[in-house]
């Protein structure tokens, strides 16, 4: 057993906990992503070499923004001496004269929200938010980043590279939003946040346990948000991750197959996100100015009040996608709606409604409408009906375990008489 | 920093938006310091591509690029960073009926 160098163990801790704060400080006193990287690199140098001989500083956060400044412009003078003076020389030349700017701790505070919506710029392409997000914000490696996304790491690397390259070159500017571009520049981040957690989410074959953390920064991400900018969108999108997530465990059966909503084990369900995600419903909903997360999330709240299928309140439930309906209209929602009057008013008039959507020409190609039809169409007893959509359902699904399911609801159909109705509902697992 | 601001239309669409508009949106944009200069162009049948390959000119008719939208107008403006610019290009009126292509303007690398 080798022993831990306690100090090494502290610097360790410091670096998890504080890691990012600094770099985000640094990126803006130095004014460019790579020379804040380094910088921060060379603080936690320094800090391994003089907190073994000096003791932990009291605010280690300032010590390692004051080293790694120093040894930024430190680094670019001695630079300078045989170069000519770069842009960011100057920048880090207007860093000194701003030296106090950095112990405000408001703008400090700022500096974390500030690398989040400049790594979500709407100018950058939108797998580069999520790469340049991941790394900056959340620490990870590009390896890590890479292996999560099933990405080849030169190409992610080349995908950072360039976003930071477009950071400079078109000037991006590291700020918070003024309040007018506050909600298109905020539906960027959700929207980044969101995509991350749906990767490690709906992912349910090969590299489960590293596609799973992204699910975890996504979360932790959501929280971080949450304590910068409680805005009821924020709230709500954190709600409706953790509100999927203590589903974790119940929708996946031990030989990794994919267990529907209805037919969840839901003792396996997590009690303790459910009450976090419930409260923060509530909170947003009460502002009175929360919008689609939300509305998801308190659908998806719903679901987890019941106590079985049987129990759950499908009038609450369509009602809701009515809400969602007239804030965001899309075919998919007018789908899970008339899902939702199925379970409501029965398999007929959910039916009626999607063979509507579909006559107009509307999600033909989509997997999940023609899963739904086949469902409804079986509880109807339209086997030939029913099988045909599952045909239709199987050959769009690209996703091994989606398939399999799918296969094994085609083999279930019984030629004979409708089986005893079960409740049970697509797209919500 | 420089912006140029790249106005694109359907064609069906280059005589929507007036040119009394565009010239007030321009004037505006002139008095609070923003606008280096405004052009409107003519149609894209009038374009031509010139390339160099290996020292030999070539010239090619129209543009570039095969899309819907062709090249209507162009604002060259002054802004702070990024941000700025996309406010002020925001702001030109056919940005409802197009797109604008916004790009920093790259400084040449001259020795002086």
């Amino acid at each position: 057993m080798t022993t831990i160098d306690p100090v090494q163990e502290a610097v360790n801790e410091v670096y998890v906990t504080h890691s990012r704060r600094v770099l985000a400080t640094l990126i803006r006193l130095l004014g460019d992503f790579d020379v804040a990287e380094e910088a921060l690199q060379d603080a936690f140098r320094a800090a391994l070499e003089q907190w073994p001989r000096d003791g932990i500083p009291g605010n280690p956060r300032a010590w390692l923004v004051s080293a790694g400044r120093f040894k930024a412009i430190d680094g670019i003078r001695r630079r300078s001496r045989f170069d000519a003076l770069d842009d960011v020389g100057e920048r880090a030349e207007v860093g000194v004269l701003d030296a106090a700017a950095w112990a405000d701790e408001e703008s400090v505070e700022d500096d974390r929200l500030r690398l989040i919506f400049t790594c979500c710029h709407p100018a950058l392409a939108p797998d580069a938010q999520v790469a340049l997000t991941l790394r900056e914000v959340c620490g990870l490696t590009t390896e890590q980043i890479a292996q999560a996304f099933l990405t080849p790491a030169p190409t992610l690397a080349q995908r950072i590279v360039r976003a930071k390259a477009k950071i400079r070159d078109a000037k991006i500017p590291y700020q918070v939003p003024t309040p007018a571009e506050l909600p298109g520049r905020l539906d960027a981040v959700l929207r980044v946040i969101y995509l991350v957690f749906n990767e490690g989410y709906a992912a349910s074959t090969g590299a489960q346990l590293t596609r799973h953390d992204l699910s975890a920064e996504a979360i932790r991400l959501g929280r971080l948000l949450t304590e910068l900018l409680p805005e009821p969108e924020v709230l709500g999108l954190l709600a409706l991750m953790l509100l999927h997530e203590s589903r974790r465990e119940a929708r996946t059966s031990p030989a990794g197959e994919l267990v529907r909503l209805d037919e969840q084990d839901r003792s396996l369900w997590d009690r303790q996100l459910i009450a976090e995600g419930r409260r923060l419903v509530e909170q947003s909903l009460l502002s009175r100015r929360f919008g689609t997360y939300t509305i998801q999330a308190a659908i998806s709240a719903v679901h987890a009040e019941a106590s079985t299928p049987a129990d759950t309140d499908w009038s609450e439930i369509v009602g809701l996608y009515d809400v969602l309906m007239r804030n965001e209209p899309s075919p998919v929602v007018e789908l899970n709606r008339s899902v939702a009057i199925a379970m409501r008013d029965g398999p007929a008039a959910g039916l009626q409604l999607i063979d509507a959507i579909l006559k107009r020409g509307d999600l033909v190609d989509y997997r999940l409408a023609h899963a739904a039809r086949a469902d409804l169409s079986r509880r109807l007893g339209r086997i030939a009906d029913a099988r045909a959509a599952y045909e239709r359902a199987i050959a769009l699904t690209q996703q091994a375990a989606e398939r399999r399911f799918l296969e094994r609801q085609l083999a279930d159909l019984q030629p004979p008489a409708p089986a005893p109705s079960s409740p049970s509902s697509q797209g919500e697992v | 920093m420089k912006y140029l601001c790249l106005v694109y239309l359907e064609k069906e669409k280059l005589r929507v938006v007036p040119d009394r508009e565009c010239k007030a949106s321009g004037d505006g944009f002139k008095k609070s310091g923003l606008l280096i200069a405004a052009e409107a162009l003519q149609p894209v049948e009038t374009a031509a591509t010139v390339r160099v390959r290996g020292g030999k000119v070539s010239v090619t008719d129209g543009p570039f690029a095969e899309t819907k939208e062709q090249l209507a107008g162009f604002y060259l403006i002054e802004a702070r960073d990024l941000n700025e610019a996309i406010r002020v290009a925001s702001k030109i009126p056919p940005a409802r009926e197009g797109s604008i292509e916004v790009r920093p303007v790259r400084e040449l690398m001259v020795d002086c």
